[in-house]
């Protein structure tokens, strides 16, 4: 039986460089199908959230307070008089429009704040995993090629904490030391309350704008604001990324090619950063690239101890606030990025790695 | 003829024998490993903690003492108290049945329903396959703590919500554990024997594929538990698994988030205990692996 398609699907005998396009194109279709259907399974769940569990969707969309002309115009525009997989292609094509709905607690349009928050999310994440594969990086080649030294057992406990440890906890704790304690750092929030608003928003990251406005107050006190969330969230990338690295390293330092140049006299450095470590680059694209789309959804925690005005903080008061349309936007956004992310790093996968084509 | 010889008969005489055997060598396979036997010994005491809550918390979960409250670690407060005067230790203690119940049932819910997924799948495939499996890849590659948070909106918060929302978000990688071991053992002569005597496919997976699976899904189950504690503390971090007064780790934390700055235990202990739960977890699931599992030693 499940013979079948595969003989169906039996090469023609077409030239090497012919099949090897054909093969090619449909590997793209194959991978623009998955993503398309991951998409829609997204928007699937999302709808099925917002939509079919709620027992009043209008109710759980206006709140309890809502007169009942607002309900009945809700409940219209809402589309729920329609049989259900209308309402799912009419949700679909509102989504694919960028229309999320109205935010009940900030009364402004659900794609309007998810924008103005998302770049402070971005760029604590981006942050974060620049401090990740930096230190990660490293230190997962240097425990690889001491087997069983300090490193290689720091490294261990590391990515045992970084398993086990909460990230909002890990946050409250540092801010307890480095903001209270020692001073080393800036508290909670974006900067200081006294330079808010004096750098105009063009990319929303502030660093960027800051620097390109020439503000360099503003970029120090940014950084000082932006150094603890990022280590925090870089510690959970670096005890992944590290620990993804040794062992990588550690296949690769068992093959024979390595035991060849070792005899040929190769200086050890070399037989390290260059014969065992560049097969390694392409697994860790995907790694770091799946480390980047966890970061993001690990923000959520860490945005809410920092007061960090991101798209996880805005997700989190909308939960509080039972605002569902705020809260299936921001799903949608993040569980967008994050296969996005995913499926990219996928891809760069099967195109650095020769092997995987 | 002493109960050890018995347990490792090379030829044991009922299943009885043969199971007890297997089980008696995954032990003594685990005593030898020292982070398996940590784990397990944390496991261990998380369930007496838990069993034996009433006899072991010195005061109450939930007795306010507001003449006490804040009072730092000392002796008769071994944690501190919180901003009501409750003793954090009693609290974590009494925690302690939180985390075992929500830890228990996500396994009991997730587990079951991933290995059916995964077994059906791997034993009709063609569509089948295709469309379970499909289903399964779309909840894999969304990000579950999210997932979870909207489940949690959408049913309103609370720990039963908040344990419905973990299990449906982490049964996918158990089915596609259960589909793996059931293609390598679909085609098996046994299966073919049993087939051939008239056993419907019900029977055929859950007789004689679903106990070949349960080993590895034992690993990963072990594994995942640490990922389970951190999201349930997260939900109630944020205010949507239990709810207070209940002495839920993850709630506590954020209760003694106020107070950060000037009474660290508040916040701090409950975190001590999650992270001592969870690093439990993965030292006992680790060295399962490595037993259970030697050809995946190291990774």
């Amino acid at each position: 039986m499940s013979l079948e398609p595969q003989i169906a699907a039996a090469p023609a005998p077409v030239s090497l460089s012919r099949r090897k396009w054909g093969r090619g194109l449909s590997a793209i279709l194959g991978f623009v199908a998955t993503v398309f259907l991951t998409f829609l399974g997204l928007l699937a769940i999302t709808f099925f959230i917002g939509r079919v569990i709620p027992i009043d969707p209008v109710l759980a969309v206006v709140g309890d307070r809502a007169t009942q002309a607002v309900y009945d115009a809700a409940k219209i525009s809402m589309g729920l008089d329609q049989p259900i997989y209308v309402q799912f292609v009419q949700y679909v094509g509102k989504v694919l429009t960028g229309d999320f709905g109205m935010s009940v607690s900030t009364g402004r349009p659900v794609i309007t704040d998810i924008s103005r928050f998302f770049p402070a999310t971005l760029e604590m994440a981006t942050l974060g995993i620049i401090i990740g594969v930096v230190i990660g990086v490293p230190l997962g080649v240097i425990a690889a090629s001491r087997q069983g030294s300090v490193i290689d057992q720091i490294i261990r406990v590391v990515g045992l904490l970084g398993y086990s440890m909460p990230a909002f906890w890990l946050g409250l704790v540092g801010l307890a030391l480095f903001y209270a304690r020692l001073r080393w750092v800036g508290g909670p929030g974006r900067l200081d309350i006294f330079y808010d608003g004096l750098v105009s928003p063009v990319t929303g990251l502030l660093l960027v704008d800051s620097l390109v406005q020439g503000e360099f107050d503003i970029f120090w006190n940014a950084i000082n604001h932006l150094i603890l969330p990022a280590s925090v969230l870089g510690f959970f990338s670096l005890a992944y990324i590290a620990r993804m690295t040794r062992s990588f390293m550690l296949d690769q330092l068992s093959q024979e090619f390595v035991t060849t140049a070792r005899v040929k006299g190769v200086p050890e450095r070399v037989v390290i950063w260059r014969h065992a470590f560049n097969p390694i680059r392409v697994p860790l694209i995907t790694v770091i690239g799946l480390s980047y789309a966890g970061l993001l959804e690990g923000s959520v925690m860490i945005e809410t101890v920092f007061s960090w005005p991101g798209i996880g903080n805005y997700l989190t008061t909308a939960l509080l606030n039972a605002d569902m349309n705020a809260v299936l936007g921001s799903t949608l956004v993040i569980g967008a990025v994050f296969i996005f992310i995913n499926k990219i790093s996928d891809v760069l996968y099967r195109v650095l790695d020769p092997r995987a084509r | 003829m002493s109960t050890r010889d018995w347990l490792l008969e090379d030829s044991p005489t009922s299943r009885w024998q043969a199971n007890a055997g297997r089980a008696y060598r995954v032990f003594t396979a685990l005593l030898r490993n020292p982070l398996s036997v940590v784990g397990g010994i944390i496991i261990l005491v998380l369930i007496l903690t838990a069993i034996f809550a009433p006899w072991l918390a010195p005061y109450s979960a939930t007795g306010q003492d507001l003449a006490n409250r804040l009072a730092p670690p000392s002796g008769t407060h071994w944690m501190g108290t919180d901003e009501l005067g409750r003793d954090i230790f009693s609290r974590v203690i009494w925690g302690s049945q939180i985390t075992l119940t929500i830890v228990g049932l996500v396994a009991l819910i997730s587990a079951p329903l991933g290995l059916l997924v995964g077994a059906i799948s791997g034993y009709f495939g063609g569509w089948t396959d295709r469309i379970l499996m499909g289903f399964t890849d779309i909840f894999l590659s969304m990000p579950k703590l999210i997932l979870a948070l909207a489940f949690v909106a959408a049913l309103g918060p609370g720990i039963n919500n908040a344990i419905i929302a973990i299990a449906i978000t982490s049964w996918p990688a158990y089915a596609r554990i259960a589909r793996a071991e059931t293609l390598t053992i679909r085609n098996a002569e046994f299966i073919a024997a049993v087939r051939l005597q008239g056993a419907s496919p019900l029977r055929v997976i859950v007789q004689h594929i679903l106990p070949l699976c349960t080993s590895s899904m034992i690993i990963r189950v072990t594994l995942d538990m640490a990922g389970v504690i951190l999201t349930a503390a997260g939900l109630g971090f944020i205010g949507l698994g239990a709810q207070p007064p209940l002495p839920e780790w993850g709630a506590m934390i954020s209760r003694g988030r106020t107070f950060i700055l000037d009474q660290w235990w508040v916040a701090t202990m409950p975190g001590f205990a999650i992270i001592i739960v969870s690093l439990g977890f993965c030292f006992l699931g680790d060295g399962l692996r490595d037993v259970l599992d030697p050809k995946s030693e190291g990774k």
